[in-house]
């Protein structure tokens, strides 16, 4: 990466207070995002891959201890005023929801909900946010544009609620647009084409994109870079085609390993990882991974390893050298 | 070869649905036919109003069957009443979607589980009863200080695990799972697929194993039905379906599955435009035809019938020029 980043998290952490202890949702992210990057984060419940992004925008809610550093292009916004959040969410930094339609207001029209951000951001006139919505319903391949803008969300289907949702994110011409599991509520075949709108809009607009999902499928159809999260943190980061090639942690090998190809012959077995996520109230010392990995020594449980380059753009957490490929299918 | 365990012919569904235009019927599932042998996993896959879950929820009937049959064990299923109806959930259980809302959240684990037994067996007593429960938890992977814990003290998988003990704690023939690994992390999936397996084969269970996209039944079943709107597309043994496909809707969905391969050619290429019509108002003929590639003027006149293309059923009419996907 050359240019400066547009996003750049140093150390980011996020924790809230609780009955047993502080509560580590987010422990220590390092993260550059390049202008016009598709970066997926992937990771399970408790992961902290959605209180990562809700940090981008400065909505983990009052309880939420955040500390660190989150600077967009020259701006630190750790510690910055509401009022400097309020202007770049919606007009900087989009977001799109897994629930397009708990994500909308069932009292308002399609039209007055996609308008509302650009007329407050932009002081656009109506007019002239309604000639914008109707140009971005069409980027978003939605038919009927006129019709849509006097539509309430109940009256449209899943996939084009959600299509209603990258319009509304997009409205202000923003610089990055976060997207939490957008297609996990979708149909399959609905997703397909969600996934591939969401690349083809990065393509024409230049936006910079993080996608957080559970599903390593779903980053392999459309990301430039994968961040693998586990218990708070980035456990490995490297572009896509050499995680896919040749991951070095166990983690994301095991969750490779969750993903079948259809063509291969059947397994007896699936191969697992046993246990389960650890609490984030109640993690363990040394490495998270520890307690369910294969390739466990002493070492991993008593330091935490840092997140270290091996490649050109990969780096790991993960004390051990060997090869992997260790993986049991004997889970119960 | 010996009759099916169980026997479904042309099983209808239909729900009222009052519209400002008066009340009208959305056709939940419009005659499925299908047989399962006793020990054979059925999968059956379909998108969001496609009638798998309510096909799940007619054989226990938690919803009223419009027409059809179902024959279980010498009886049919959709007309049973009173103490048999009761009596013959003992062989057909359910497993849920999501482990802890099927819970009684002020029940403990080994009440859970044995709760079943109590309106079963009568003559256990406590001691009995607690042995048996003890014993099915170690089958599916819990703990015995497990027994006196309530639900919330469990993960998702973990709660899974108790929903599946309590739905073979009678040693029933038929299973019926309704998306049960669908809402559990990616690495705690797999550990639940193999526990199916391993259980179905040791108890030699026939299991119906309902799931929204391909890939979740590749593992567990024997063989696949493919529903959409309410009807059935293609059903054919696993090995046929995954290879060679017949169906448009069936190709498109194993399309659609996103694939572990960030460089393969055709990598975001959605196979389908648009989405399923409202089953208010499914399109005439063929229910598929509307988002169908292969769509010719036949197919809005004439609903394809259910017939064998090489080793698969499937309901279409080009399905001799549709060869494996």
């Amino acid at each position: 990466m050359s240019e400066a980043p547009l996003l750049r998290l140093r150390d980011l952490r996020v924790s809230f207070p609780g009955s047993a202890g502080e509560l580590h949702a987010v422990g220590g992210v390092d993260l550059d995002l390049a202008a016009g990057e598709f970066l997926g984060v992937v990771g399970e419940s408790g992961s902290g891959k959605t209180q990562l992004l809700l940090a981008m925008l400065g909505l983990n809610g009052e309880r939420a201890r955040v500390a660190g550093s989150i600077r967009f292009r020259d701006q630190e916004l750790l510690g910055a005023r509401g009022t400097a959040w309020q202007r770049l969410r919606g007009a900087r930094i989009g977001m799109i929801f897994q629930d397009p339609l708990s994500a909308l207001n069932p009292y308002l029209t399609i039209g007055m909900q996609l308008t509302e951000g650009v007329r407050r951001h932009q002081r656009l006139g109506k007019r002239a946010a309604t000639h914008r919505a109707l140009a971005l319903l069409e980027a978003v391949q939605l038919g009927d544009g006129a019709q849509r803008l006097r539509q309430y969300p109940h009256e449209l289907s899943g996939g084009m609620r959600q299509r209603i949702g990258i319009a509304m994110a997009l409205i202000c011409q923003p610089d990055v647009l976060l997207a939490d599991e957008p297609t996990t509520a979708l149909d399959v075949t609905v997703q397909a084409q969600i996934l591939a709108l969401l690349r083809e809009l990065r393509d024409s607009t230049g936006v910079a994109l993080v996608l957080v999902t559970h599903d390593l499928g779903v980053i392999a159809e459309v990301a430039d870079r994968v961040c693998v999260m586990y218990a708070g943190r980035i456990v490995e980061q490297a572009p896509v085609a050499e995680l896919f090639r040749a991951s070095r942690h166990p983690y994301t090998e095991a969750l490779r390993h969750s993903l079948l190809s259809l063509k291969e012959p059947l397994p007896e077995r699936l191969p697992t990882i046993g246990g389960h996520p650890p609490d984030p109230a109640a993690l363990p010392p040394g490495c998270a991974f520890a307690p369910r990995c294969q390739y466990v020594f002493t070492r991993c449980r008593s330091e935490t390893p840092a997140l270290t380059p091996i490649n050109t753009g990969h780096t790991r957490a993960c004390f051990h050298d060997g090869p992997l490929g260790r993986l049991g299918t004997d889970g119960n | 070869m010996n009759p099916p365990l169980l026997s479904v012919r042309d099983l209808a569904v239909r729900y009222p649905v009052d519209t400002a235009a008066g009340r009208v019927w959305l056709q939940a599932l419009g005659g499925v036919s299908f047989e399962l042998a006793a020990g054979e996993c059925l999968g059956l896959v379909g998108e969001s109003g496609s009638g798998k879950s309510t096909l799940a929820r007619a054989l226990l009937r938690l919803v009223p069957a419009s027409g059809g049959s179902a024959w279980f064990r010498g009886a049919d299923l959709l007309k049973l009443r009173g103490a048999k109806l009761r009596a013959i959930r003992e062989h057909l259980q359910m497993v849920f979607q999501d482990p802890q809302s099927a819970l009684d959240p002020r029940m403990t684990v080994g009440q859970i589980i044995g709760e079943p037994l109590r309106e079963f067996r009568p003559g256990l007593d406590a001691h009995g009863r607690e042995q048996c429960v003890l014993a099915m938890m170690q089958r599916v992977g819990l703990l015995p200080v497990h027994l006196h814990r309530y639900p919330h003290e469990f993960s998702g998988g973990q709660a899974q695990r108790i929903g599946i003990a309590r739905a073979l704690i009678l040693e029933p023939v038929l299973l019926l799972c309704d998306e049960p690994i669908s809402a559990l992390d990616v690495s705690i999936k797999s550990q639940l697929s193999n526990l199916l397996k391993d259980l179905q084969q040791q108890l030699k269970l026939a299991m119906l194993f309902i799931a929204h996209d391909l890939s979740a039944v590749r593992f567990s079943c024997d063989r696949v039905l493919v529903l959409y709107l309410g009807r059935v597309m293609e059903l054919a043994s696993r090995a046929s379906l995954y290879s060679a496909a017949r169906h448009p809707y069936t190709q498109a969905l194993l399309q659609a599955i996103p694939q572990a391969d960030p460089q393969r050619p055709g990598r975001l290429r959605p196979a389908l435009v648009g989405e399923a019509p409202s089953p208010l108002a499914p399109p005439s003929g063929c229910v598929f035809r509307n988002r169908c590639p292969l769509a010719i003027p036949r197919c809005a006149a004439e609903v394809p019938e259910l017939r064998k293309v090489s080793d698969n059923l499937v309901a279409c009419h080009r399905a001799e020029e549709t060869g494996p996907a």
